[in-house]
């Protein structure tokens, strides 16, 4: 649920990095805060076990600049990836505008890819949102890996509705930034219907003219 | 819905803001501050130059929803109130019609009893606030400020 505030005009967002434990959402988040100019971001915080795990969730202010005088920033937050912490993903959820699902590439981790989305789309429900509507893009992680399943495989299994998708190795940095735009500029789109992210069961979706598809390339 | 968007006038903003203004003095207050129960930071007052409210607002937020989490697992319906005693400084949280969450940090020049006291006082008047504001919100016919932006505007702020 974006927040708009007229008096400091301001419009704030929230995205969330989801998927599978050790996928790299904390990895994703790092990389970003290394490389923004330090007036556009605000302190990143890491929430995590004395192994590095993500316990509660990772958080990082950015700010994106002005759109018709309004200031825009995004507060990226990442779940604990692992299965047992998902009394906490689901709080994390709360008044999400966009949400990254990052799949593990690896072969192993196939199925842990897909118990994840199914996990995002139960626990989507059960704050009211839905998979389909919610702006939502998928980014394929770790491709510099040996042991990687193809991207059309991975497409067919995690990414049956062809939302845009990314190939990405988070540690370099290939493919991070261009994830968190796409999911971005879907959120924009969906203030720009007046939508509250994806709780638009009840209103129904406007067919009228809207946008073109936002996968439009930069 | 369980929650509409949020949405912050200038009107209200102001009335805000007079109350945590005055919460600060009345309650000897360091730094009082209002978030919405996503993290967001509505408005803040005292001293906060000197300290990171942006991650501050993240952190209560997601501590009133672990809170609200293990409430619901003693089927609860919500625990309130938080206090927190450091060495030095000391930190009250309170959710506000179970919207917002009002958090007072002080020090020794004041006490909990007096912080409570006042946040009592300081609820009443923002739950007011904050249902007149809602109300606002739902009413037809306001347009968001963001119909009218453009293909080209979203592309502008990606192309710094």
């Amino acid at each position: 649920m974006s927040f708009i505030n007229y008096m400091a005009r301001e419009i704030n967002c929230k995205i969330v990095y989801y998927g599978p434990g050790l996928c790299g959402k904390t990895t994703n988040l790092q990389y970003i805060y290394e490389r923004t100019n330090p007036d556009a971001k605000g302190k990143m915080i890491s929430l995590a076990t004395e192994t590095e795990r993500t316990l509660f969730f990772d958080f990082l202010p950015l700010s994106l600049g002005e759109i018709r005088g309004f200031k825009t920033r995004f507060h990226l937050y990442t779940v604990p990836g692992q299965v047992f912490y998902d009394a906490s993903r689901k709080l994390i959820l709360k008044g999400v505008d966009g949400v990254i699902f990052v799949a593990d590439s690896q072969m192993e981790r196939l199925e842990a890819n897909q118990e994840s989305v199914e996990n995002l789309r139960t626990n989507l429900a059960e704050q009211g949102y839905s998979l389909e509507k919610i702006p939502y893009v998928i980014q394929y992680n770790k491709r510099d890996l040996p042991n990687v399943v193809t991207v059309e495989e991975l497409r067919a299994l995690i990414n049956p509705m062809n939302v845009p998708d990314f190939e990405a190795n988070a540690r370099s940095g290939t493919g991070v930034f261009d994830t968190l735009k796409a999911v971005s500029r879907l959120v924009l789109n969906e203030l720009r219907r007046g939508g509250g992210a994806g709780r638009r069961a009840e209103k129904g979706r406007s067919s009228g003219p809207t946008s073109k598809p936002s996968r439009s390339a930069t | 819905m369980v929650n509409p968007q949020m949405v912050m006038y200038e009107e209200e903003f102001n009335q805000i803001q007079t109350v945590v203004d005055r919460l600060v003095r009345e309650a000897n207050a360091k730094v009082v501050f209002i978030v919405d129960k996503n993290g967001q930071l509505i408005a803040a007052s005292g001293e906060v130059d000197n300290i990171d409210t942006t991650s501050l607002a993240s952190l209560t937020a997601g501590n009133i929803a672990a809170t609200g989490g293990i409430a619901k697992l003693l089927r609860e319906n919500e625990f309130a109130t938080q206090f927190h005693e450091g060495e030095k400084a000391n930190i009250h949280i309170q959710l506000v019609g179970n919207r917002v969450i009002l958090v007072v940090i002080f020090d020794s020049k004041s006490s909990l009893g007096l912080v409570r006291l006042r946040v009592r006082k300081a609820s009443d008047e923002l739950n007011r606030i904050f249902e007149a504001l809602l109300s606002k919100v739902q009413e037809p016919g306001g347009d968001s400020p963001f119909a009218e932006i453009t293909d080209e505007d979203i592309d502008n702020l990606f192309n710094d």
